[in-house]
């Protein structure tokens, strides 16, 4: 089964930080990404740049980010692979951000599956 | 005055629902073997009580009050389901049982111990068995018991449906199983308050409070088995487990920094909690039949000592893993041995005992990680043990044990 991770957390918290800690939570991540790699569970992952470099797009008509719905913004995604959603729930719960800010757990839809 | 009324019947209700749901509970399922049912009609009494103890004033017998409103609702499922499919003669004896009880209350029977081997039953999922425990005997509700086992609320309860339909569906009978299967299903019983244990312990970092908690209830569990079966070596050797475990819980823990059990500050363990755990051990070993949670006991008694009086226990407590693999070769044991090895200075054996463990569950496994980083530091072959610490750093939940791999990575250097 494939879940989406989407992970949301607070941009001007992180834009506020310093930068060791910055690096701390850094190194979180590629820890955990290379555990998700090694347990073969990644299929993918990116950060995502600030919100504000976004851009929304509804028929013709273009809207420049920042879209601050909440406190919490999405700041990046992991696609994996996983047995079940418990096992997934379990891997989501490792993600650094679960501790930051929050994971949103998607099943993908199996179309035809 | 209305409100505070209100507030004072909603105290005592939850007071009564705290000190004896419980019990009501487990003494309205043993009689009519429908875990559901009988937990409806305590629900529907808990609501009666809301209702009619801030008119009136809560009752002089709050739990016979509550017994007699749950009897009502029992009667009126039984009468419904009387005219769609039959007679549910259970539901009816019950309800009439409830009554008398309910008259000569507060000493109706304390049945909880058939509940806790219900929830243990072999019938019943081995993953559910915790859940259904805590809800029924303690009255969690499930999206605090999904929370603690990292599982969706909806799945939970989802679960603890089928659990109960299948308690009922299949009649799994109420009683405490004879002799011979005694030790058996005893186990299962203590395997499920252990994970409980297990589940609030893993969230003692967490900042929820609540599902740290648990650690509490599974204590309390364990002391009401061995209230029940005080002759039960094995229930006193698991009080023992946890209670040594939860005796170190504020020094394992300084100002939100993970402290690991050989830098802890002992003046911070509470030495009250950690002498009711060597009693406990003491008297599971008067028993003379050695079990699992007895040896993972001794392994933590051999640890306090170590840490309170000096001894050199690394021997010891390596023989001690030994006769627990031989009994119960969970990986836990596994990587607890590797670990005491360590200790022992046998680095070289350790790194083979670690091999015991497939490779599948170790992928997930990060306490594997962090005792393997260990050991390749104590052979200097600090590559190898930097790339390990990284796994378990990956593997981790908790920021704060985060921290710690990331700061002894610093140290090993």
């Amino acid at each position: 089964m494939k879940y989406l991770f989407l992970l949301y957390d607070n941009e001007d918290a992180w834009d506020a930080m310093e930068e060791a800690e910055k690096n701390e939570i850094y190194g979180a991540y590629m820890a955990y990404t290379e555990a998700l790699r090694k347990a073969g569970a990644h299929i993918a992952g990116e950060p995502l740049s600030h919100s504000r470099e976004g851009k929304r797009v509804r028929s013709a008509d273009v809207q420049d980010g920042p879209f601050v719905d909440g406190k919490e913004q999405l700041g990046g995604f992991y696609m994996i692979e996983a047995d079940n959603l418990d096992d997934a729930l379990g891997w989501a719960a490792r993600c650094p951000c679960a501790a930051i800010g929050h994971v949103e757990v998607r099943p993908v839809w199996n179309i035809g599956g | 005055m209305a409100a505070d009324a209100d507030k004072s019947a909603r105290a005592a209700a939850e007071a009564v629902a705290r000190a004896s749901y419980g019990r009501l509970l487990a003494w309205l399922a043993s009689r009519t073997s429908d875990v559901a049912a009988a937990e409806d009609a305590l629900a529907e009494a808990f609501r009666a009580a809301l209702e009619s103890w801030p008119q009136r004033g809560a009752p002089h017998n709050p739990e016979a009050w509550l017994l007699t409103a749950a009897r009502r609702k029992l009667i009126d499922v039984a009468r419904r389901r009387k005219t769609r499919s039959g007679a549910e003669p259970n539901l009816l004896l019950a309800a009439k049982e409830a009554e008398a009880a309910a008259r000569e209350s507060p000493v109706f029977p304390d049945e909880r111990l058939k509940l806790l081997f219900i929830c243990a039953h072999p019938a019943i999922d081995k993953a559910v068995r915790t859940p259904l425990m805590l809800q029924t005997v303690l009255g969690l509700d499930a999206a605090h018991i999904a929370s603690a086992f990292l599982t969706s609320p909806a799945a939970m309860s989802g679960r603890l449906v089928r659990a109960k339909r299948k308690i009922k569906a299949a009649g799994i009978p109420f009683e405490t199983p004879a002799l011979p299967d005694l030790s058996a299903r005893l186990s299962a019983v203590l395997d499920a308050i252990y994970a409980a244990y297990g589940a609030g312990w893993d969230a003692a970092g967490a900042d929820e409070v609540c599902v740290a908690d648990l650690t509490q209830e599974a204590i309390y569990l364990a002391d009401l088995a061995a209230a029940l079966l005080p002759g039960e070596p094995e229930i006193w050797g698991l009080l023992s487990l946890m209670k040594h475990a939860e005796g170190r819980k504020e020094a394992r823990r300084v100002n939100g920094a993970y402290v690991p059990l050989e830098a802890q500050d002992t003046t911070r363990w509470d030495r009250e909690m950690i002498a009711a755990a060597e009693t406990a051990l003491a008297r599971a070993w008067g028993c003379r039949n050695t079990g699992r949670y007895q040896l993972e006991a001794a392994i933590q008694s051999a640890h306090a000592a170590s840490k309170l009086y000096g001894r050199d226990v690394s021997g010891d407590v390596a023989a001690l893993y030994e006769s627990l693999l031989d009994l119960a070769p969970s990986v836990g044991a596994h990587v607890g041995y590797a670990a005491a090895l360590t200790a022992a200075g046998k680095a070289q054996d350790a790194l083979r005992a670690l091999e015991r463990i497939d490779e599948k569950t170790a992928k997930r496994y990060q306490p594997y990680w962090a005792v393997r980083a260990k050991i390749l530091d104590a052979l200097g072959r600090l590559d190898e043990a930097a790339t390990a610490r990284e796994r378990a750093v990956g593997l981790t939940q908790d920021p704060a044990v985060r921290a710690f791999l990331r700061a002894s990575a610093s140290s090993a250097d």
